[in-house]
């Protein structure tokens, strides 16, 4: 066997150093969500990193991810690797001076395992020598040249938010938005505002949160409307399909062109769940107090900014304030344990009560096919939820390399179809015709 | 006038409705993919016939599952077709509970009262009108007669109804082993109703007033029945049951009122082509001059033939009876040609082998077989039928082959029918073996269908490929998503030559990314340097032409790359003849005569369903069983099977009987699946020591599976989580009124990895039992969250939970309780250690290879292992598991984050077999097991690292056992070198 085969593959992964720091190693980034990562990415530039954030989509990044991933991992791990591999072959980075980050959440869902597949993948590719840094809140890698610095991780726990409330606001806004494109303007005008602000060090107090959110809300109020009727349509799923238009076919552009008015729950809620599992663990099997005071402490920075933005929304009564995290927490008592932790977890299942509880009872549930946490929390859920809430309109949608739009969208337009149906109270009753031949 | 058309995935339909509702027109033809030009014919036929109309405006709606982009393009109102199907009901058929409508490839439930739900297919249900079209072509015959089969049916047999590609699996075996037509056509009317029932009711049960609808519904008097059987309720097939979509669409003209004339309307259709686009990759053959190139290349590997007329002397036969063709070699002594045949089996091999032995003997009286073989799923019926010398693997047949055309080969794939074949040599021997899993098909079978579907014959269709300028890209998944993929394709407009030359390179793409997994950047070091490619689909120039491109790389194509595996066969006859032959002489063959019986072996928990042959009236021949008790009607030799000491293990604590007075504090269910086959004892004792009786469910089965199937709400999750419905509803009719069934995020700590996780499925499945088991609200069914890793706190976490259910529990007998639960489980686990070493140490003592049967706890289920340890045993070799071994390793270190405690073991496992001589790993892999997708390559890459063979094997509801013998048999000839 030649010398690149996963066989004589080093068991020492390479790390970022501090050299490569200085020496301005690009840092590669997988994106998500576009307004927040933009953000995230101005964060790390702020603190010294050449990051940059990847945009590069098209069939290449599919063909790349299955040519270097196992088939049957799980879609987003395709996409991302294929994604990183795709860049650094299109001769646009340095490829010995560049390194890729990746999130790593910890768990017992395969996601953890992305930053593993990813260095096989390079090997496999002749990109070994690459280093890849963790980017994570539990401690799993540390790398000399990276370290994620309270100030920095408070920081991108802002840009997060900033980036939920810009994503919600423009989500109920812009289906009825008087003339077209004032609201991609406006989401636009903030995220560069925000970035700036970022930049400068500034924006990062409570204090400055709330006098921004306060502006981002009342223009998006002040956008000028008209009444049309829309499909509310609620998106839930695993992370990076609900968000990542690469890996869903660009749902909310398709439900966009469908009249629908769409509701995507923000990542604010995910990374309260992720931090919030560690004290429900110690909970419900016992462990150190010590830790779950400092799990509260973090759990309580997010909670302030959560609270912030509710309060800002809240100005506004025709906006539609998402359901504070512990009250979405409430929402599952009866439904789903709140040990259910792995992936989205019962936070999934907490989100489509809460869409349904804000009136967007028509849901698509977005999940990689074969997704090991969504056969429980999704799918297996949707029985349950059917029951409690008879109108609840559900449509679970696979995405892998080799489903198709056109059947997804078929599938889609059949949940749409349905809701379409409620909204208009049965216009003929029907009596039994009949139909004869002539 | 309303128009409704319903453009679905094989068939064209179309209503034409007056004011009062009246059928005017209607019509149903297939459109071979026409699509455009077929419907814009069909509003021409409609202007035609109605001249009164012709320049007025009329309402048009379009549907079908093809229907939506063409709709968009052509600008003609669009309405979803279960929906159409639904408006169409409650005008037609009111008071109608349930549809079930089936069309060409989709699958649909409509639950119409009681809250409407709706329910379609998902992208991993293959379809099913085409699912019975393909396996009506693979028992070469018409669906119509598969329906006049199955009136005279006898048995049932079991058959994966997932997709086709695995219902093909399991319809080739029982085609090989001869089993009739009749049942085998009832059988595939029954995988279909179980698809429908299990795939989409998710819980639902399907009662009341059923109405079917749709084509097969329509066509097939069986299908129909089937459901009735299997629902237990009679439904009814109104009249028009084929039209419902379209008549739903032409009812809904009148929410979206688009009114246009005919002549817009075909103007419209005829333009909605334009502009489209798809995805494509390269062209095959930009040039002639490329091809006459590409043509002269592979023309050098021929092999000599010598006419038959005329010879006179000793000869070699090889027979390779494969799954789909039947192909058979006739050699001189100087290895040249003498005669060939290639047929399609026709569903029954032993006929035509007959056929080519009376011709041969007949035509050729100076040819004289010295020596005779057989390979192929068909070996053994066939050296049973013809009495030949010797039977002899598939993979050393091609590889004694393909050394004679480049003997230095180090790679062969072998693309054939109905499966794909790899491998690796290393040293003169067969090192790694790649065999398609029953997922991935696609190939050639697949091109053949799909050309018939599209009304070619398979070699002018791939001819159409070559000089295609944009071949689809069509992905390289499995054969049903290829289909809708096609089915996009067509819809973006590509032509039939673009669509012939993409389904020649997604084949190719499913075999290197899907089967080998090889990453394509250089071929010599993923594949090999010296490459044959055989099989009967690499004749196709265009399949052949993708593959060297995507390798880029030059390959051998031997002449008779379709014939490679007989030709292997004749080779190893020659070298192994005797100087005379066992084979049937021309007169035996006169006299020949061959019965089938099909019967359910009674012998053992697997109630195999045999096929018994009987050959000239008194030579027997039984297929379909998975071990020897049927034939020899005794158990085997000196077996040493772990796994069947684990079993005998846990039934000491399983119980199925309810007592009729608890002993004592009450009685507590258990369900045997998943973590409970290695908790069991734990649970056991801590239930017991509290002084309640424990009842378990019984150990899995096909029946109990059936039981649970209406609550599954996901088809794409694994096998034994499926089984865990089955398992519930069996402790439910038991009568039990307490079920305990904890949710576990973690596991028993055991210190080989990083963490100890459960997987998601194990460790929350209780919450998707407790969401879709309807009849567990009757019952006190106990799913609580615990830590199983932190003993002092289960303890009380536990007696906080149980107190409330069990007011009298003390905090101080649940403690004492847990402590011995505790030592029970590790006492449990230690046995298996201590049980494993004397296992091993029997073998040594005999000289027996050891194999590793690595899985999880529940693959000791039978259910879920199909009896492969038994197979294993079968071929001469111990077998024991990962867990009796995997603690004499410290921790491995890994490529991968090692956190899950079950796979921690495997890792820890595979790391001590790289270490032993004797010993070798067979890896059981669930299909949908996500995490194995994982781990798999990692105890790959730790077993090949000692120079070892890794071999996995991927089962699911239904495992194709002929596969994993090849499998199996291979390995064992590799370890022999």
């Amino acid at each position: 066997m030649a010398n690149n085969s996963i066989e004589s593959y080093p068991m020492q992964r390479i790390p970022f150093t501090k050299e490569m720091k200085d020496n301005n190693y690009t840092v590669l980034v997988p994106n998500m969500l576009p307004i927040h990562f933009k953000m995230l990415v101005r964060i790390f530039r702020y603190y010294g990193y050449n990051a940059v954030l990847l945009t590069n989509e098209g069939h290449d990044v599919i063909e790349e991810g299955l040519k270097y991933v196992h088939n049957d991992t799980c879609y987003p791990a395709l996409l991302v690797i294929g994604q990183m591999i795709s860049a650094l072959n299109s001769g646009k980075f340095d490829v010995n001076k560049t390194a890729l980050m990746i999130t790593q959440t910890g768990g017992g869902c395969r996601a953890s395992n992305y930053i593993h597949l990813l260095r096989k993948a390079l090997i496999k590719a002749g990109y070994g020598n690459i280093p890849v840094i963790s980017l994570n809140l539990s401690g799993l890698e540390k790398d000399s040249g990276f370290s994620f610095t309270l100030p920095m991780i408070r920081k991108c726990i802002d840009a997060l938010a900033y980036g939920d409330i810009i994503m919600l606001l423009k989500n109920q806004v812009r289906p009825y938005e008087a003339v077209a494109g004032t609201v991609d303007a406006l989401v636009e005008k903030w995220a560069g505002e925000i970035s700036d602000q970022l930049d400068a060090g500034k924006g990062c107090s409570i204090k400055e949160i709330r006098a921004n959110m306060k502006q981002i809300a009342a223009d998006f109020a002040a956008v000028e409307t008209v009444e049309r009727s829309c499909v509310k349509v609620g998106i839930v799923g695993e992370i990076y399909v609900k968000f990542a238009s690469l890996a869903n076919n660009n749902l909310e552009g398709f439900l966009a062109e469908q009249g629908c008015e769409v509701m995507v729950p923000g990542i604010m809620g995910f990374m309260l769940f992720k931090v919030d599992n560690r004290r429900e663990d110690i909970l419900l099997y016992g462990g150190s107090k010590a830790k779950k005071a400092v799990v509260e402490l973090l759990l309580g920075y997010f909670e302030k900014i959560e609270a912030v933005m509710l309060e800002c929304v809240g100005d506004y009564p025709k906006f539609a304030k998402p359901t504070p995290y512990q009250e979405t927490k409430k929402l599952i008592d009866g439904v789903i344990g709140r040990g259910c932790k792995m992936g989205e977890g019962w936070l999934l299942t907490a989100e489509m009560l809460e869409l349904i509880h804000h009136g967007y009872s028509n849901i698509v549930c977005a999940q990689p096919f074969g997704c090991l946490p969504n056969h429980i929390v999704g799918k297996g859920m949707i029985r349950r939820l059917k029951e409690i809430h008879p109108n609840s309109n559900i449509v679970p949608i696979d995405y892998d390399p080799g489903a198709t739009k056109v059947n997804q969208e078929n599938r889609i337009k059949l949940m749409l179809a349905v809701a379409r149906e409620k909204m208009t109270p049965s216009p003929q009753k029907k009596d039994s015709q009949t139909i004869v031949h002539a | 006038m309303r128009i409704g058309l319903d453009v679905g995935s094989t068939t064209l339909k179309c209503v034409v409705l007056d004011d009062s509702n009246k059928i005017l027109f209607h019509s149903y033809e297939r459109h071979f993919s026409q699509i455009i030009a077929k419907s814009a014919e069909l509003m021409e036929k409609i202007r035609n016939q109605f001249p009164q109309w012709s320049d007025k405006p009329v309402d048009i709606c379009i549907s079908g599952s093809a229907g939506m982009g063409f709709a968009e393009r052509a600008g003609i109102p669009f309405a979803q077709e279960v929906y159409a199907t639904k408006v169409a009901v409650d005008t037609l058929v009111p008071g109608t509970d349930t549809v079930i409508e089936l069309g060409g490839e989709d699958a649909k439930i409509l639950f119409l009262t009681n809250g409407l739900e709706v329910r379609m297919n998902g992208s991993c249900a293959g379809g099913t009108g085409a699912f019975i079209d393909q396996m009506a072509t693979l028992l070469n015959t018409t669906p119509t007669d598969m329906n006049d089969y199955a009136k005279e049916h006898e048995k049932i047999y079991t058959i994966a109804s997932r997709c086709g590609v695995f219902a093909k699996s399991d319809i080739q075996p029982l085609i090989n082993q001869g089993a009739r037509i009749q049942d085998i056509s009832a059988s595939i009317f029954y995988a279909v109703v179980n698809q429908t029932v299990a795939g989409l009711a998710q819980g639902r049960e399907i009662k009341g007033n059923i109405v079917y609808l749709g084509g097969p519904l329509t066509f097939f008097s069986e299908l129909r029945r089937s459901f009735d059987k299997t629902l237990k309720l009679e439904g009814t097939c109104p009249e028009n049951s084929l039209y419902f979509v379209a008549l739903g669409a032409a009812l809904l003209t009148e929410t979206e009122r688009k009114p246009m004339t005919l002549t817009d309307a075909i103007k419209a259709i005829e333009g909605s082509g334009e502009g489209a686009s798809y995805l494509s990759t390269e062209p095959l053959f930009k040039s002639h001059e490329d091809y006459d190139e590409f043509k002269r290349r592979h023309d050098r590997d021929t092999v000599a033939t010598v006419p038959a007329e005329g010879y006179s002397g000793a000869a070699y036969l090889g027979i390779d009876a494969g799954s789909t063709t039947i192909k058979a070699v006739v050699i001189d002594r100087d290895e040249n040609i003498l005669l060939t045949s290639y047929r399609p089996n026709s569903g029954n091999p032993v006929p035509l082998i007959r056929e080519f032995l009376t011709d041969m003997y007949e035509k050729y009286p100076g040819i004289r077989i010295e020596s005779s073989a057989v390979t192929g799923y068909g070996e053994e019926i066939i050296k049973n039928a013809f009495k030949a010398d010797m039977g002899i693997v598939e993979t050393m047949a091609h590889f004694t082959a393909a050394k004679k055309f480049l003997p230095e080969v180090d790679f062969i794939i072998d693309i054939g029918g109905q499966d794909i074949k790899c491998f690796k040599i290393r040293n003169g021997a067969i090192d790694n073996i790649f065999l398609n899993e029953a997922c991935s098909s696609g190939c050639g079978s697949f091109l053949q269908t799909f050309a018939g579907a599209l009304n070619y014959n398979i070699e002018e269709f791939a001819k159409l490929g070559l000089y295609a300028d944009r071949p689809v890209d069509l992905g390289s998944r499995c054969t049903v998503f290829m289909n809708s993929s096609v089915k996009q394709a067509q819809k973006d407009g590509a032509s039939i030559e673009n669509i012939s030359a993409g389904l020649s390179v997604s084949v190719v793409k499913n075999a290197l990314y899907k089967v080998i997994r090889a990453p394509s950047k250089d071929a010599s070091v993923s594949l090999g340097k010296n490459i044959v490619v055989q099989g009967g689909t690499f004749l196709n120039d265009a399949v052949l032409r993708a593959f060297e491109q995507e390798i880029g790389a030059n390959v051998i194509r031997p002449s008779i790359a379709g014939l490679m595996g007989a030709y292997g066969v004749a080779l190893y006859a020659k070298k192994n003849s005797k100087g005379s032959s066992t084979l049937m002489n021309a007169e035996e063959l006169k006299n020949f005569k061959h019965e089938v019986k099909a019967v359910t072996c009674g012998l053992c928990n697997n109630r195999c369903r045999l096929t018994i042959n009987t050959f000239d009236g008194d030579r027997k021949f039984i297929g379909g069983n998975r071990c020897e008790r049927p034939i020899t009607n005794k158990s085997n030799r000196e077996l040493i099977n772990f796994y069947d000491y684990k079993l005998q293990l846990l039934s000491a604590y399983m119980n199925e009987n309810v007592p009729d007075k608890p002993s004592g504090r009450g009685i507590i269910g258990i369900p045997l699946g998943l973590n409970l086959y290695e908790l069991l004892p734990f649970w056991h004792k801590f239930f017991t020591s509290l002084g309640f009786d424990v009842v378990t469910s019984p150990l899995s089965g096909r029946k109990l599976y059936i039981k649970g199937q209406q609550t599954i709400p996901s088809d794409t999750v694994c096998y034994p989580a499926k089984l865990l419905h089955g398992h519930i509803e069996s402790l439910l009719e038991s009568g039990v009124t307490n079920i305990f069934y904890p949710c576990m995020t973690y596991n028993i700590d055991e210190h080989l990895g990083d963490n100890h996780y459960n997987c998601p499925v194990v460790a929350y499945y209780p919450e998707v039992i407790s969401s879709n088991v309807p009849g567990l609200a009757k019952v006190n069914f106990m799913y609580p969250y615990l830590g199983i890793h932190r003993p002092k706190d289960l303890a009380v976490k536990l007696y906080e939970y149980l107190k409330e259910r069990f007011p009298s529990l003390t905090q101080a007998e649940v403690k004492s309780a847990a402590n011995a639960a505790y030592k029970e489980y590790d006492a449990h686990m230690e046995a298996l250690r201590i049980k494993g070493d004397e296992y091993i140490a029997r073998a040594r003592k005999i000289g027996m290879p050891i194999i590793v049967l690595a899985g999880r706890p529940y693959h000791v289920d039978p259910e879920i292992n199909h009896g492969i340890d038994r197979l294993i045993t079968e071929c001469g070799a111990a077998v024991i598991t990962e867990d009796s071994i995997a603690m004499k390793m410290p921790r491995v270190k890994t490529h991968v984050l090692n956190q899950w405690t079950y796979h921690s073991r495997m890792y820890a496992a595979a790391k001590y077999i790289a270490s032993q001589d004797d010993m070798n790993l067979v890896q059981l892999v669930s299909f949908g097991c996500g995490v194995d997708a994982i781990t798999t390559d990692e105890v790959r890459s730790i077993i090949e690292s000692e120079g070892k063979i890794y071999t996995q094997i991927k089962i699911d509801e239904i495992t194709n056992l002929g596969a994993v013998k090849i499998r199996l048999r291979s390995l064992f000839a590799a370890l022999e070198k």
